[in-house]
């Protein structure tokens, strides 16, 4: 009798689907005492009390049972005020699906629209879920190569030469992940006149919509006339007001599609967190003013971060949102990964390579600055040292 | 930008001008001038650094009084806050709406040392009409800052 091996049973695209580089390089650095990481993707704040209070509230009232599938009404019914309120957009609780982390919106995005064979316009780089997600479901991703000297932004003209007749949807991931790009107004309405006319869907993933700096705030694509008909909205609480453990995010979308993907929600979820919900009802009713702080005090970090890059001769672009910055280190004649590396063993700085979040990323190394402003000075003071060394 | 440059000092007096003009994208000259102004005009007063003396071997004793006075004619209470902060002894006078008049924050070596300062050097001041000594057992937080339970990060590598 041969031995029963479970792996060989795997999902081929599963297996198929490349490691993560960087898990290498956080194991070697785990082993390390004394770390200095500019290179978690997540807030260093923690959740403002009165909203930790809020789902204690909930847990003290026994309120311990599944919620509607959709999330609770009354947590739709302030999504949509919400997103009226700071992004002028017209939604109702009917176009609203609380989710486990914006991670499952996306994932229920794909599974949604995509079939086998279709083709998904992914910008790189970018978080990295999308691809081997649209891939688990049968589809190709076809990846655009966001350029440095564009700002890392998407341009109509790429998005133009992406398309072929099987597109079936384009990720829109602004601001954006690991560059700290966003798209204006006036470039959005560009990306706009490209899809109009065509059958594609756009997921809007604007987990960091909170999270700009410039004088214009975020614009979503749904905004755009004609544009919300086809945009599913994947947005959540972790970053904008440092709810990542609570795993709570939603999606916006016209109701029919809305309706889609509550069915399938409800076979794979049945609900999102009971507490969690009632702490999010909280943040959205009373938590612009947190969001208003923690945004100014990453300003603070992002121009320290940037103009440290800058000074050492590493080429950083304006990041305009997110907590990432992303300088280009070319000019030590280091790939990404050797750069990391190098950098970890020599002064136990950890950054994460550029070419983690796409092909385009290799040359880029992503500095996250949800650091306090001493250790990003401290992360500073060492990165200059190695470069000194090299 | 004025009240920005303060409430980032407010935070972290130990920020340089350098740093400030970083974070807040103006000159280092600006911001070393306007916090020479701010000196000047009495806006910022003063700095320091917060201790938790509990975890030292100095033994220091808290006591926050409430003190019903009568004010003096004319001069309000303005003239007895004055002579109650003189005193070294006394970190702290409040004016206070209420119940009572002054607050003061008092500390000495024990409660043997804060309670003789009460009842020989404030009790008896003529303007004062009663006194409560409440002493601190344990100081949670002051000024923003904690005391006890020190916020550790304890994030973890995620992948992104």
């Amino acid at each position: 009798m041969t031995e029963f091996r479970p792996e060989t049973q795997l999902n081929d695209v599963l297996t198929s689907l490349p490691p993560s580089g960087i898990r290498r390089l956080f194991d070697i650095a785990s082993t390390m005492e004394g770390v200095i990481s500019l290179g978690i993707g997540e807030p260093d704040f923690i959740t403002p009390w009165h909203i930790r209070n809020a789902g204690i509230r909930s847990l003290e009232k026994g309120r311990t049972q599944y919620t509607a599938n959709s999330g609770l009404k009354e947590l739709r019914r302030e999504a949509a005020l919400y997103m009226k309120r700071r992004f002028g957009l017209d939604y109702t609780e009917k176009n609203v699906l609380i989710t486990v982390g914006g991670s499952e919106a996306i994932d229920l995005s794909m599974r949604a629209f995509i079939k086998p064979g279709d083709e998904v316009i992914v910008p790189q780089p970018s978080f990295v879920c999308y691809g081997p997600l649209a891939r688990l479901c049968g589809a190709t991703p076809v990846y655009i190569d966001l350029k440095e000297e564009d700002g890392f932004k998407l341009t109509a003209k790429a998005l133009k030469a992406a398309i072929t007749g099987k597109t079936k949807l384009l990720v829109l991931p602004f601001p954006n992940n690991p560059t700290g790009s966003v798209l204006s107004r006036k470039e959005l309405e560009e990306i706009a006149a490209v899809l109009n006319g065509t059958d594609i869907v756009v997921i809007s993933d604007e987990i960091y919509a909170e999270l700009t700096y410039t004088e214009e705030r975020h614009t979503s694509i749904a905004s755009i006339p004609g544009m919300k008909e086809r945009t599913v909205i994947v947005s959540g609480f972790s970053k904008a007001y440092a709810m990542t453990g609570w795993r709570l995010g939603y999606a916006m979308a016209p109701e029919p599609v809305c309706a889609a993907l509550t069915k399938l929600h409800q076979y794979a979820i049945m609900c999102a967190p009971t507490a969690s919900q009632y702490a999010a009802i909280e943040a959205l009713s009373q938590g612009d003013g947190d969001i208003e702080e923690m945004r100014r005090e990453y300003n603070y970090r992002r121009r320290l971060i940037v103009k440290g890059f800058n000074d050492l001769g590493l080429r950083c672009t304006e990041p305009e949102g997110a907590f990432y910055c992303f300088p280009n280190i070319s000019s030590t004649g280091l790939s990404s990964d050797e750069f990391c590396e190098k950098l970890l063993s020599a002064e136990k700085i950890a950054l994460v390579p550029g070419n983690a979040f796409g092909a385009s990323g290799e040359g880029f190394v992503r500095a996250s600055y949800a650091y306090s402003a001493d250790h990003i000075k401290k992360a500073l003071e060492g990165v200059k040292r190695f470069l000194e060394r090299l | 930008m004025d009240n920005e440059i303060l409430e980032l000092l407010d935070k972290d007096s130990e920020l340089s001008a350098k740093d400030i003009a970083v974070m807040l994208g103006i000159t280092e000259e600006e911001v070393s001038q306007k916090i020479e102004r701010f000196k000047a005009e009495g806006i910022i007063v003063g700095k320091k650094v917060m201790i938790n003396w509990r975890k030292t071997s100095k033994e220091l004793v808290t006591a926050l009084i409430e003190l019903k006075v009568t004010p003096q004619f004319g001069r309000g209470f303005d003239q007895i806050a004055e002579r109650f902060y003189q005193y070294d002894q006394v970190k702290s006078v409040y004016l206070m709406s209420g119940t009572y008049d002054l607050a003061l924050q008092i500390e000495g070596k024990n409660l043997n040392e804060v309670a003789l300062f009460v009842a020989e050097k404030l009790a008896p001041m003529e303007a004062v009409v009663s006194t409560a000594t409440h002493f601190v057992l344990k100081k949670y937080k002051e000024d923003g800052i904690m005391f006890e339970n020190k916020q550790t990060d304890d994030r973890q590598v995620m992948l992104f």
